[in-house]
């Protein structure tokens, strides 16, 4: 089985991230980059994958400035076999991004595609769907467990409530959720194999996608600020204040 | 301008988020038909058709959307949309399953989980981890969108009496549904519970959120965790508030335990009494909190609920 597993370069998720004082964009010069949380977790599941020996063959692609290669070696260096960096300095929302994976998905016809739930910058949680739809694949999303068997997935899917186990015709798309599992740290000696592995380069253009943003960011600002109350001094006081005071209980 | 809103309901009910995302679809304005997608869900539309401003519920009454699996769902969203300048959905998880999807395949870059109506094509929503509101300007001609519940107040459920109408399903034949696992609980759910109670890293195990329970079930309160929590494995993750988990905004929230990282202040800083017990003085969750107390959990939860 050939997995794709789509990654993500973003802020780190330590560095707070801030509105420019002029309101028009997030300030990100200079800021730390790193592999999207989500993203590693599914590099890690297909990794977990190949070692079971479910999977064959694992590629790693990424949609993005030229760096965005640092995140793939990333992903090669936790055990991805090769490379795919569609390349552009163009804003890419989760349409766009879905329609390049939908080219790559039909060029490389792979089983399974895993990727993250949602990436920590937009927050949008779309792009796994997107590409079910525009492939016709199933979806599942918001994955705390996977297991391949007779020519299915199924996934184990955490939704408000509980959970819920869906049966996936192959070939399917899994996005991942934080408890699916716990990403390895890559070890230097595979650090310094992936990056000798194999890394192509393509462009939005060459696969025939048009990446125009169809939402526009008019302006950006900090959310609204909580102002800190008062110390209470014991629980006494704590509940009487709730009871007379906020009248909340 | 003519609003379609995708319900969130068990068949037999509604949801309470479905009323939520009618107040967002009101503040767009226009014609609102509320989608009821599922099987033997007669006590669904109905309760949809008794919701304020709705004009009409469309009843899509099929074994394929028993489970609202979104590969089906979707279609008919999809179907259906193409009538429509607006598809809302809440920001449920459910809700995030099926609109992508369903935007994709009417080729509409979506909106997720927006937190104002600024006009029929700009919203706010939240961004990093809701360290940044974004304002946002949609070119699409079908706009499709996720709703924040706890940002807009419910509509009432009773009073309206919109026409139901049929229509059929179709399964995409490619997922079925294997089964689920529903916590059982007599406490509200989170996301609608007037008071929230949650623990963090400082609960210690997961038998210590007993107390919370004891004090939970006094006050009529849902319990929620932090991500530390959660990750740490004291409760299930269904229970996580954050930006990550579930976002609440209930009368009372009351911090026991947790630090406050920004990635759950993310998830509960709209709440209207913030309480905060914590022994570490320093923690960030004091700067947001209306009422804070400097103790030892182990000593103020048993004694607060006592007082209670």
């Amino acid at each position: 089985m050939k997995i794709l597993v789509a990654v993500k370069r973003v802020v780190d998720y330590n560095v707070k991230v801030r509105p420019k004082s002029d309101g028009t964009d997030v300030d990100i010069a200079n800021a730390k980059m790193s592999i999207n949380p989500f993203c590693e977790i599914a590099v890690e599941e297909a990794v977990r994958l190949k070692e079971k020996g479910t999977a064959t063959e694992i590629v790693a692609v990424s949609m993005g400035p030229k760096q965005s290669q640092e995140q793939i070696r990333t992903a090669m260096a936790l055990g991805a076999d090769r490379g795919i960096l569609v390349e552009t300095d163009a804003e890419l929302q989760p349409l766009a991004v879905a329609k390049c994976l939908k080219a790559i998905v039909e060029k490389e016809s792979p089983d399974m595609i895993i990727m993250g739930k949602q990436s920590i910058d937009g927050d949008n949680n779309q792009t796994g769907q997107m590409l079910g739809a525009l492939t016709g694949m199933p979806q599942g999303t918001f994955a705390s467990e996977v297991a391949v068997e007779d020519g299915k997935v199924n996934v184990t899917r955490e939704i408000d409530g509980g959970l819920q186990t869906v049966a996936l015709n192959l070939p399917a798309i899994v996005t991942t959720d934080l408890r699916l599992n716990e990403p390895r740290y890559a070890s230097l000696p595979n650090i310094m194999k992936a990056k000798k592995k194999p890394l192509d380069t393509t462009t939005p253009e060459d696969l025939g996608v048009d990446v125009a943003p169809r939402v526009q960011t008019l302006k950006v600002e900090p959310p609204a600020e909580r102002q800190a109350g008062i110390k209470v001094a014991d629980v006494a006081e704590l509940v009487d204040k709730l009871k007379n005071e906020a009248k909340v209980i | 301008m003519s609003i379609l809103v995708i319900a969130e309901h068990d068949n037999a009910s509604l949801k309470g988020a479905t009323l939520n995302t009618i107040a967002a679809a009101k503040a767009i304005g226009g014609d609102i038909d509320v989608l009821v997608a599922g099987a033997d869900c007669g006590g669904a539309a109905t309760a949809a058709a008794a919701a304020e401003g709705v004009s009409k519920v469309i009843k899509a009454d099929d074994a394929a959307f028993a489970n609202q699996l979104a590969e089906n769902v979707a279609l008919l969203v999809a179907e259906l949309g193409k009538n429509y300048t607006h598809i809302l959905a809440p920001a449920t998880s459910n809700g995030k399953n099926i609109a992508p999807r369903a935007a994709a395949l009417l080729d509409v870059q979506a909106i997720s989980d927006i937190i104002s109506v600024e006009s029929a094509d700009t919203f706010k929503r939240p961004v990093y981890a809701g360290n940044v509101i974004a304002t946002v300007q949609s070119s699409d001609a079908i706009k499709v969108i996720t709703v924040r519940g706890t940002a807009f107040d419910a509509v009432a459920a009773e009073g309206g009496s919109a026409a139901v109408e049929d229509a059929a399903g179709q399964d995409a034949g490619v997922s079925s549904f294997v089964g689920e696992e529903l916590a059982k609980s007599d406490r509200p759910e989170l996301t609608a519970a007037k008071i929230v109670i949650s623990g963090g890293r400082g609960m210690q195990n997961g038998d210590n959120f007993e107390m919370l329970y004891k004090v939970a079930d006094k006050l009529g309160a849902g319990v929620g965790a932090s991500r530390a929590a959660v990750d740490a494995g004291f409760v299930p993750n269904d229970m996580q508030v954050g930006q990550t988990g579930k976002i609440v905004a209930p009368e009372l929230y009351v911090a026991v335990g947790i630090s406050g990282a920004i990635q759950h202040l993310a998830g509960m800083k709209d709440s209207k009494v913030i309480v905060a017990i914590n022994k570490d003085e320093e923690a960030p969750i004091f700067q947001v909190a209306d009422y804070g107390l400097v103790a030892d959990l182990f000593d103020a939860v048993p004694e607060l609920d006592g007082k209670l």
